[in-house]
């Protein structure tokens, strides 16, 4: 039972700390500009190839193999320094690894792990949100290939994606569940057509939309086997709800810290309940922060795609939203002008409990699945 | 970093929860059965957990805060009705005033001040204002401070006997003033002032435990009636309002346990000061969890759950003692700000906004 670094894990840390000090891009919070969104693959790059990303991820994709721990420091130092935080991708490498044979495995994960090629997630739909199996875009065989047809909404990074992990309905005759397979779609081709989507707080780099009419690919991209589609979004889905998956602390301690700045350089300028806000997200970071150390250690034990991510992501939206809060008491709401304001963080803030499966279905998912309560 | 329980951790914790489902309370009627209740006194003091804090050989405790907090935890879990903290923190006292430990077969414990927010202090001889003592089933003394020009020594007031309190498992018992306070004797040094910061991040650290315990038992019980109790036809908890209220009361229970067991690290492996901070953290976080889910039980239980035969009220008034013990979810709230810069006068009380979302 060690909270501490091993010796090990504190050099790891002098070097990343002495790194970051050389090489802090000064993006602003994430959830606040579209400046962080087009300078995060820069990042994402120079991260890695300075051996401080995609640590946990065997080496032969590109990882370096480390003990999934190691993410909890990059993520402290990250935060420390007031510096962007670390890419979430993880669960699309998770699910390519845990679904994708050999070749696909070797092709595509490196390039996601290194940051040369990009990638979407082509998931939801605007008639399949929640509902995602009775999603309607279709993957029709034409000899070697697939033709791609349909409409998919909360893109991330559609608009500079190379490739998309698409989820399509490659046989409408068997049960909803049963017919989706899922693809290494290549995004630079004709018969793509992409459109940013515009954020309550003004932000439109992080969200796309995107309307499928034709475009190719190949058979042999099929992450999986056809009809494993369904498992594989669930793999992914129950990693992107975790915190640890996604690197969020380094983004919420960042913002506290700053917060906690402001009030100090003037205490007399801020009321009971401003403080009181102020000390909650204070709380709720660093509950955040310990919540991950303890899930990265059991994964010591060997990974588990469980519902337990449900808890982590309702636990983060907590965080999310208690820091949004804290942003709003004390940064006001006052001005919305110029791009990283207080009022954006809020706003932001309220996507969490939405993005990656709402709260209401993780409390679903955690009533019947952890609590075993009837459905 | 590997907060995994080592083989041994989790061993301790096996036990200690095979005695609460053994000999603790299974409904309201068995916290009158003597018999019971004796068994379970017994197989607590034979298990030597109350000693857990007393010295090895060269003064550093038998065990940290991790299993100090891993026992308190399943005790809470199972309601057990025997004294844990009391002579938990009694046995760290003298530990840090290099005392010899109380003698074999007798139960000491500690007083509070009266809001329970604090240790007592106070000179020898006749108690000059009142305070409590917490966990007096079975104690006969009670351990205060007593302040000197450099920190602080022991004394040990003579309890009244007989016990009351709002938490029905762990009884309290008020020291008037005038009470006889006598000097603990053989004590090797005085406690500093950073020892006994110290000695109350590890006395919030198993408070957390306790509520942490309190919760998980608040939770178990709510959902099992919530498989049982049929309306409409149905068990309740195939109803979405059902499950989302319970589903909440889990992740907050989670959460909880995080930094509960961060806190119970920390007391041994953190100077004082960031010692307190993480204390004080995982209480803000856990006392504000317990009172809602403790509350979320009750809801879950309808009518029956406001009735004095339902356990949900015994969870309840259980959280709400450790609650209070070294200070709630304000006064933590504040120490977690002291320790970022920020010192407020204002009072931050919990209240209607507080609770979790």
């Amino acid at each position: 039972m060690q909270f501490g670094d091993s010796p090990d894990e504190g050099a790891f840390r002098r070097e990343l700390r002495a790194w970051i000090g050389d090489n802090n891009p000064g993006l602003p919070t994430s959830s606040t500009s579209d400046d962080y969104w087009t300078g995060q693959a820069a990042w994402h790059q120079a991260l890695y190839d300075a051996g401080f990303f995609g640590l946990s991820w065997p080496a032969e994709v590109g990882g370096r193999g480390l003990p999934s721990v190691y993410d909890v420091i990059v993520d402290e130092e990250l935060a420390a320094a007031g510096a962007p935080p670390r890419p979430s991708l993880g669960y699309l490498v998770h699910g390519i690894l845990e679904h994708g044979n050999d070749d696909i495995r070797r092709r595509f994960v490196p390039g996601l792990v290194s940051g040369r090629e990009r990638w979407c997630q082509g998931f939801s739909e605007p008639d399949a949100g929640s509902d995602l199996a009775s999603l309607r875009t279709r993957a029709e065989r034409d000899g070697n290939e697939y033709v791609i047809t349909g409409h998919k909404v909360w893109t991330s990074h559609s608009d500079v994606a190379d490739w998309c992990l698409l989820l399509a309905r490659t046989d409408p005759s068997v049960p909803k569940h049963k017919g989706l397979s899922a693809f290494a779609l290549p995004m630079r081709q004709p018969g793509i057509e992409q459109r940013p989507l515009r954020m309550i707080n003004g932000i439109t780099k992080e969200f796309g939309e995107v309307v499928f009419d034709g475009p190719r690919v190949p058979a042999a991209n099929m992450i999986g086997q056809p009809g494993e589609g369904w498992r594989l979004a669930m793999t992914i889905l129950s990693h992107e709800r975790e915190p640890g998956e996604l690197g969020y602390v380094a983004r919420y301690t960042k913002v506290v810290n700053d917060l906690v700045g402001l009030v100090r350089a003037d205490p007399a300028a801020y009321g009971t309940e401003q403080v009181r806000d102020l000390g909650w997200a204070v709380v709720e970071a660093e509950m955040l922060r310990l919540h991950v150390c303890r899930r990265l250690s059991d994964r010591l034990d060997g990974i588990s795609h469980g519902p337990e991510g449900s808890v982590d992501k309702l636990l983060m939206t907590s965080v999310e939203q208690a820091v949004g809060h804290a942003a709003l008491a004390v940064g006001g709401a006052a001005h919305d002008d110029g791009d990283d304001t207080w009022l954006k963080v809020y706003l932001y803030s309220r996507a969490q409990s939405v993005m990656g499966g709402t709260s209401q279905i993780q409390r679903n998912l955690v009533a019947t699945r952890i609590l075993g309560l009837p459905t | 970093m590997d907060v995994r329980l080592s083989p041994e951790q989790r061993a301790l914790r096996d036990s200690a929860a095979q005695v609460a489902d053994r000999l603790g309370p299974q409904a309201v009627g068995q916290l009158d059965d003597r018999e019971r209740a004796a068994k379970l006194d017994a197989a607590v003091a034979a298990s030597g957990w109350r000693e857990l804090r007393t010295p090895t050989d060269d003064g550093t405790p038998l065990a940290s805060g991790v299993e100090v907090g891993l026992v308190a935890e399943e005790l809470g879990r199972g309601l057990a009705d025997t004294p844990f903290v009391g002579p938990t923190l009694a046995a760290e006292l003298r530990r840090l005033a290099a005392a010899p430990p109380a003698p074999a077969g007798v139960v000491e414990t500690v007083a509070f001040v009266p809001d329970l927010g604090a240790l007592a202090a106070a000179g020898v001889g006749a108690l000059p204002t009142s305070a409590v003592a917490i966990d007096v089933l079975g104690a006969s003394s009670a351990l205060v401070l007593v302040p000197s020009d450099d920190g602080f020594a022991l004394g040990a007031a003579t309890l009244p006997g007989g016990g009351t309190g709002s938490d029905l498992t762990r009884p309290v018992a008020a020291l008037a003033p005038g009470t006889n306070v006598a000097p603990v004797p053989d004590q090797g040094r005085v406690i500093s002032p950073a020892a006994l910061t110290g000695c109350t991040a590890l006395g919030l650290a198993v408070t957390c435990a306790d509520l942490v315990g309190t919760m998980r038992g608040a939770v178990d019980l709510a959902s099992g009636y919530a498989k049982e109790r049929r309306q409409y036809g149905v068990a309740i908890g195939s109803f979405q309002a059902v499950q989302h209220l319970l589903a909440d009361a889990l992740v907050a229970t989670e959460g909880a346990r995080s930094v509960a067991l961060h806190a119970a690290w920390a007391a041994d492996a953190l100077a004082p000061p960031e010692a307190l901070a993480a204390a004080a953290l995982a209480k803000a976080w856990c006392s504000r969890a317990a009172r809602t889910v403790c509350e979320t039980a009750i809801q879950v239980h309808g009518g029956i759950g406001n009735t004095w035969e339902c356990l949900a009220h015994v969870h309840l008034r259980r959280a709400l003692l450790s609650t209070d013990l070294f200070g709630g979810t304000g006064p933590s709230l504040a120490r977690v700000l002291a320790h970022r810069g920020i010192h407020d006068e204002i009072d931050l009380r919990i209240g209607a906004s507080d609770a979790v979302r």
